[in-house]
C-alpha cells in the first residue's frame, strides 16, 4: 500500500531516494548493533570466558555452562523461578479475565473504577513491596490481624517463612499487575462483535453459555498475547525479590533472575552470570516456541 | 412494543407500563447494586494497601507496634515527612528520576517514530528482513544484555552517571517502533500524495503530517515509557553508585537498608516516592486504559 506511492527506480539498485530510509532507521540499527543483537553477541562472548570483575577474561569453552549445571543452587533456582511462574501466571489470566468481564458493563462511572484497577499498574515496584512488606508483617502486620480477629487464624510469617515466601511475592506481583492484564482483555472484549451475542442470546443461551462459547473462543488471541507475555515477565522477576526478600530466607525466594544479578553485580562473576543468562534465554525461548506451537491447536483467529 | 410492556427510555425518564414489567425492573436494579457492590469491593482492595500506607506514615513511632493494631494515627504527625526529607535528600531523587524518565521518553518518541517512517513508509533494500530481526528482538531478556551494556558504560565513563540509564533510549527500540509503525500503516496514502504535490518533502511528511495524526498512539507509547523508567530498579542499582545520583526507586531501597524496621518513615518515604507518579497518572490516565485499547498493543 504504502510501497505504490513511492516509484521504483529503474536499473540502479541504490537510489538516493532509497538511501534516504536508512536515515530514518539509523539511531534504531546503532541500537540493535551495540545494546541488544550486539550486546547478545557480547555475552555469548563473555559467557566463554573467566571474566571476574573487571580483570582480564580467559577463554574457557564451555566451562561456565558446565559448572551451572553442578552448581548444587542451580536445580533450586530453577525450581524457584518454575514455583513463582506456576502461581502467577494462572492467576493472572483467570482473575485478569473476570475482572475485565467485570469493568466490560457499561455502567455508569465504569472508567473511574478501570482507573481505580489500573492504579498499582503505574506505582513503583519498591514501594508496592516496601508496603506489602509492612502489610504482610507476621507480628505487626494488618493482614495477621484480620486473619486472627476474623477467621481465628494465626497467620503465617508471609515472608519470612521458606514455604510462603515465593507464593506471598506471586500474591503481590499479581495484585500490582492485574490492572494491566484487565485492560489487555478489556481491549479484546471490545473487539468481539456485538451481532455475535445478539445471535447467540436469540439462539437461547444464558449468560454463562454464551461466555464458554462465544467470549472464550474470540478471546483466545488475547489470552495467548498474556501467556506469552506473563510466561515472560515471569522469568525475569526482580523488583519484588530485591526488596522483599533479597532471594531468603534460605534462597527460596532466589529466581534466576535474581541469581543473574546476584552473581554479576554483588560478585562480579561475569563470565558465570553471563553463562546463566544464556541459560535463562533458552529456557524462555523454549516455552515461547512451545507455545507457538501448540496454538494452532487452541487459539481461533477470526 | 409498548403493549408488551417494555422499557423506553425517554430522556431522563422511563415508561413503565406494566405491574410484571415493574418487577423486572425491580429485578435490574437490583442486579445494578450487586454490580456496584462488586466494583467497589474490588476497588476497595486495590486501594486499601495505600491508604495503609498513607496511615502508617502518619503515625508516631510509638503507635507503629501495636497489638492490636491502632488503625489510624491519633494526630497525624506530618513531622515524619520533614523527617525523611531531611535523612536522605529524597527532592534531589525526585529530580534525578524526572530527568531520566523524561530524556528516555523523548529519545524514544523521536527514535522510535523516525524508524517506525521508515519501516512503513519508505522502501530500502533489506527493509523487512531488518524489521524482523528488530522485532525478534523483543524476546532477549533485560538480564542477558545487561552485563555488556554494563561493560560498555564502564568503557565510555558513564558509570555512575544518569546517562547511562537514558542514552540507550536514543537508539530506538522494537517495542516503540513496532508499535509506532502499526499505527503509521493506518495513515491513508492519499494525505501523502496531497502533501507531494505541495512540494513536501519526506522529511516535511513525517513532521507536519504523521506525527501530528499519531499524537494519541505517541502519547500511549510515552506515558509508557515513562511510568518504565520512572519505576526501573534494575538499570540504577546496576549503574549508580553515590546517593546524589540516586532515582527515587534506588533511593527509596537505600533508605529501607537504613530504617530497616521505622515503617512510619519508610512508608513517609514511599508515599513521597509514588504521589508525583500518581499526580501525572491522575492527568494521563486515559492514555493508559483508552491507549492500549487505542493502539492495538494486544496481539
Amino acid at each position: 500500500m504504502a510501497d505504490a506511492v513511492i516509484p521504483r527506480a529503474k536499473g540502479r539498485p541504490f537510489s538516493l531516494q532509497q538511501l534516504e530510509g536508512y536515515v530514518y532507521i539509523l539511531p534504531t540499527i546503532l541500537g540493535l548493533l551495540i545494546f541488544s543483537a550486539g550486546a547478545v553477541a557480547m555475552a555469548f562472548g563473555i559467557s566463554l570466558t573467566n571474566y571476574e570483575s573487571l580483570g582480564s577474561p580467559k577463554f574457557i569453552g564451555l566451562n561456565n555452562y558446565l559448572n551451572v549445571i553442578v552448581d548444587p543452587v542451580f536445580p533450586q533456582v530453577v525450581l524457584n523461578s518454575a514455583y513463582y511462574t506456576v502461581a502467577y501466571v494462572p492467576a493472572n489470566l483467570v482473575l485478569g479475565l473476570l475482572l475485565a468481564s467485570l469493568a466490560n458493563r457499561s455502567v455508569r462511572g465504569i472508567t473511574f473504577f478501570r482507573s481505580v484497577y489500573f492504579l498499582p499498574v503505574v506505582t513503583s515496584g519498591v514501594a508496592v513491596s516496601l508496603m506489602f512488606t509492612w502489610l504482610f508483617n507476621s507480628q505487626f502486620g494488618p493482614i495477621n490481624e484480620i486473619l486472627y480477629t476474623v477467621l481465628g487464624i494465626q497467620g503465617p510469617g508471609w515472608l519470612t517463612s521458606t514455604e510462603w515466601a515465593m507464593p506471598t511475592i506471586a500474591i503481590v506481583a499479581v495484585w500490582k499487575g492485574l490492572g494491566y492484564t484487565m485492560v489487555l482483555f478489556l481491549a479484546g472484549l471490545q473487539d468481539v462483535p456485538g451481532e455475535v451475542y445478539e445471535a447467540g442470546r436469540i439462539d437461547g443461551a444464558g449468560s454463562f453459555a454464551l461466555f464458554r462459547s462465544i467470549t472464550l473462543p474470540l478471546l483466545t488471541p488475547t489470552i495467548f498475547f498474556v501467556l506469552i507475555i506473563s510466561i515472560i515477565s515471569s522469568f525475569q522477576v526482580f523488583d519484588f525479590v530485591f526488596v522483599m526478600t533479597q532471594g531468603g530466607p534460605a534462597n527460596s525466594t532466589t529466581t534466576l533472575a535474581y541469581w543473574i544479578y546476584e552473581n554479576a553485580f554483588q560478585w562480579f562473576h561475569l563470565g558465570y552470570a553471563s553463562a546463566i543468562a544464556f541459560v535463562l534465554f533458552g529456557i524462555v525461548l523454549v516455552f515461547t516456541l512451545i507455545q507457538w506451537r501448540v496454538q494452532r491447536r487452541w487459539v481461533f483467529y477470526q | 412494543l409498548r403493549a408488551t410492556g417494555q422499557v423506553r427510555p425517554l430522556g431522563k425518564r422511563l415508561i413503565v407500563s406494566s405491574p410484571r414489567f415493574r418487577a423486572k425492573l425491580i429485578r435490574q436494579l437490583i442486579a445494578t447494586l450487586f454490580q456496584y457492590i462488586l466494583l467497589i469491593a474490588i476497588g476497595l482492595l486495590f486501594i486499601w494497601p495505600f491508604a495503609w500506607m498513607a496511615s502508617s506514615s502518619l503515625k508516631a513511632s510509638s503507635e507503629v507496634f501495636t497489638i492490636p493494631i491502632q488503625w489510624l494515627p491519633s494526630v497525624p504527625k506530618w513531622e515524619n515527612y520533614a523527617e525523611v526529607l531531611r535523612e536522605m535528600p529524597f527532592g534531589r531523587f525526585i529530580l534525578n528520576s524526572l530527568l531520566v524518565a523524561t530524556l528516555t521518553t523523548v529519545g524514544q518518541l523521536g527514535t522510535c517514530s523516525l524508524s517506525a517512517y521508515g519501516f512503513s513508509r519508505l522502501r530500502f533494500p533489506g527493509r523487512d528482513v531488518i524489521f524482523m530481526v528488530l522485532l525478534s528482538t523483543m524476546m532477549i531478556p533485560y538480564e542477558a544484555t545487561l552485563i555488556p551494556i554494563y561493560l560498555i558504560m564502564f568503557k565510555i565513563g558513564l558509570i555512575d552517571k544518569l546517562a547511562a540509564l537514558w542514552l540507550p533510549s536514543f537508539f530506538g527500540g522494537a517495542f516503540g517502533t513496532f508499535l509506532l509503525r502499526q499505527f503509521f500503516m493506518t495513515v491513508p496514502t492519499d494525505l501523502e500524495d496531497a502533501a507531494r504535490i505541495d512540494g513536501c518533502n519526506r522529511f516535511d511528511i513525517y513532521r507536519r503530517i504523521f506525527l501530528p495524526l499519531s499524537k494519541p498512539a505517541l502519547a500511549t507509547l510515552g506515558v509508557f515509557v515513562f511510568m518504565g523508567s520512572w519505576n526501573d530498579l534494575l538499570g540504577p542499582v546496576v549503574f549508580l553508585n553515590h546517593i546524589q545520583n540516586f532515582t527515587l526507586s534506588i533511593g527509596l531501597t537505600a533508605f529501607q537498608g537504613y530504617y530497616v524496621t521505622e515503617w512510619h518513615l519508610l512508608m513517609a518515604a514511599s508515599m513521597i516516592s509514588v504521589v508525583p507518579i500518581l499526580v501525572i497518572y491522575a492527568f494521563t490516565q486515559r492514555y493508559f486504559v483508552e491507549g492500549i485499547t487505542l493502539t492495538g498493543i494486544k496481539g
